[in-house]
């Protein structure tokens, strides 16, 4: 399921088609066309995106400010950050080693492997609150004995951990497999031939073939670890000023009628993800310009 | 992908798809480091398979396994009783209906935007491309907030949408227009790379044997998007069937009437039926892997139709 993969591949230019009679539509057919899609983007994509800048702003710059800098909103944060710094690197050393795994071995169950790192795609978030609840809540398997030693996991930091590194499970790992799969493993075995130990060949050849896709597989594993909302909701227990990250900070303030902090604090992650976007853009725009050079 | 940027390929070919150039290379530089069968040069297979299988485990795979042991646990009559209590039905109804609906959608006008994307060139459409993936960068709970305020009573669209005696936001039109926003980069991102690689010469000969263009586009090109559209299809129906986070602000949440499955989930933790949220998830998760399965067919079906590999 890798959809949100960078296709590294020069791509034909709409001009192609549009230079010959025979591959293109009359102008009206091709503009409603354009006139639709537009409509459509604008409608149900861009709309979203305008309104909460808008509505952040709507009661002057100070509110705005205020709004994102009290306390709660500080504390949720510095959570937001915590969760993201421990679960994107975790997922950064998984996504690598099944890439290696997967890319460049054959074994049997390969396919199921694949199969498991995909899941966390499909599976609803809320499920993926749930399944922690029922192995360390307090009815958990586990419930029990975590209290007798006195550690919380759900309704507090370690499960909200948890919950995000189920979710960005295939981030890292499915942008890379393509990738290396494509690349095949002749030049790792050329190193292995003369020489180099397993770990030289990853630093000096495998990681400078696939940093900018590994640098794109983590930006989104942290887009989606900062913004992940149904998984993590199940396990925070909503503890103001404890275990709230910004999504949750959101859905209080939503809920408490504070429209414009919501608002206001949901446009600090509507920025984080136009910047995740925009580095996308900007790594797509740099492997095209290192393959043209390459045709050249 | 990238292979392209290694010196290793630079030479080769003109590449729309480097893994296909690799595989055309004669086989002997393939395997040419292998003379004895069996024998791996490349080290690290079990340093990174267990690192993998130990974090999927860990993750992954126990706590699955702990809901269906949770399930399993239940006796049939309870399964049976939480799984087909009226409400929870409703949510099924609400939940796959509109999933349905949003899916067919993006399936029309995410077809349009991809077909747009691909073959036209015209102001903005680098940046109609780069904010596609927007639903896919935009925390939930941001985009249920904003889509809430546009189509509740006051909003920029709720109010005119009102005025005509249509209301949205609070309904289960909300929850659709949700699915639609979260669906629509999966089917646009799925079917622009098939697009992308559809010969030009199907067409021509299509045109030069006398086909006019709607016919060539109906009869030649629509065809060879199928497997693509289908898995399109699937994907954002998946994502969609568990979405929580964008909905809920939107659903108003009126038991049997506007209340989504997962919902229902959380609402039978929140009350302690642990037995009752976990019989419920458990019929979702077993959707989930069966929509799974589709989809790894589906994509497969698509990789040998445009030959390429994924």
């Amino acid at each position: 399921m890798s959809v949100v993969n960078i296709v590294g591949t020069l791509e034909r230019s709409p001009a192609i088609f549009e230079t010959r009679a025979a591959t293109s539509e009359p102008a009206w057919a091709k503009w409603s066309l354009i006139a639709v899609s537009i409509a459509f983007f604008s409608l149900f994509l861009l709309l979203p995106l305008v309104v909460v800048f808008v509505e952040a702003f709507a009661k002057g710059w100070s509110l705005y400010k205020d709004a994102v800098t009290e306390a709660d909103a500080w504390s949720a944060i510095k959570l937001t950050l915590i969760a993201a710094a421990i679960s994107v690197p975790l997922n950064l050393v998984f996504g690598v080693a099944a890439a290696w795994a997967i890319a460049k071995f054959e074994f049997r169950g390969k396919q199921i492997l694949l199969t498991l790192i995909d899941l966390p795609f499909s599976v609803s978030p809320v499920i993926a609150g749930l399944i922690y609840v029922l192995l360390f809540g307090a009815h958990g398997w586990f419930g029990p004995w975590l209290k007798e030693n006195d550690l919380k996991i759900i309704f507090a930091v370690p499960g909200i951990v948890l919950a995000t590194m189920f979710v960005t499970v295939p981030f890292v790992a499915r942008e890379l497999i393509p990738l290396m799969q494509a690349q095949g493993r002749e030049e790792e075995e050329a190193a292995v031939v003369l020489g180099a130990s397993g770990w030289r060949v990853f630093w000096s050849v495998t990681l400078p073939n696939v940093k900018w896709a590994l640098l794109y597989g983590v930006i989104l594993t942290n887009a989606r670890a900062m913004g992940e909302f149904g998984a993590v909701s199940v396990v925070s227990g909503h503890i103001r000023g404890q275990t709230n990250t910004l999504p949750l900070h959101i859905e209080i303030l939503y809920n408490e009628y504070q429209f414009t902090a919501a608002f206001a604090v949901a446009s600090l992650l509507a920025m984080l993800a136009l910047v995740t976007l925009g580095a996308k853009s900007l790594i797509e725009w740099r492997q095209k310009s290192v393959l043209k050079e390459l045709q050249s | 992908m990238t292979a392209t940027t290694t010196p290793a390929n630079a030479g080769f070919g003109t590449p729309p798809y480097p893994a296909e150039a690799i595989h055309r290379r004669p086989p002997e530089t393939q395997t040419a480091l292998r003379t004895r069968p069996g024998r791996r040069v490349l080290p690290g297979l079990p340093l990174s398979l267990g690192v993998s299988l130990t974090y999927l485990s860990i993750v992954v795979l126990l706590p699955l396994v702990a809901l269906f042991a949770r399930t399993f646990s239940l006796t049939f009559d309870a399964f049976i009783d939480a799984v087909f209590a009226p409400r929870v039905v409703a949510t099924y109804l609400v939940s796959f209906g509109a999933a349905l609906l949003a899916a067919v959608t993006n399936v029309v006008f995410g077809g349009i935007l991809a077909w747009v994307l691909v073959r036209y060139s015209f102001p903005g459409r680098k940046l109609v491309d780069t904010l596609i993936d927007l639903p896919f960068a935009l925390p939930t709970a941001v985009a249920g907030i904003a889509l809430t305020a546009i189509y509740a009573k006051n909003g920029v669209l709720g109010a005119p949408l009102e005025a005509l005696g249509l209301k949205v936001a609070f309904t289960p039109i909300g929850i659709y227009v949700a699915m639609v926003f979260i669906g629509l980069p999966f089917v646009v991102r799925t079917l622009q790379p098939v697009l992308q690689d559809h010969e030009i010469e199907f067409e021509e000969a299509a045109a030069s044997l006398g086909a006019s263009r709607l016919r060539t586009i109906i009869r030649v090109i629509l065809p060879a998007m199928i497997p693509a559209l289908l898995t399109g299809f699937a994907l954002a129906f998946a994502r969609a069937v568990g979405e929580y986070g964008s909905i809920i602000f939107i659903a108003g949440n009126v038991p049997y009437v506007s209340e989504i499955t997962p919902l229902i989930i959380i609402t039978k933790l929140e009350q302690y039926d642990y037995a009752g949220a976990t019989a419920v998830a458990s019929v979702m998760l077993v959707i989930s892997f069966v929509l799974l399965l589709a989809i790894n067919l589906l994509q497969a079906w698509t990789a040998r139709r445009s030959g390429r590999t994924l």
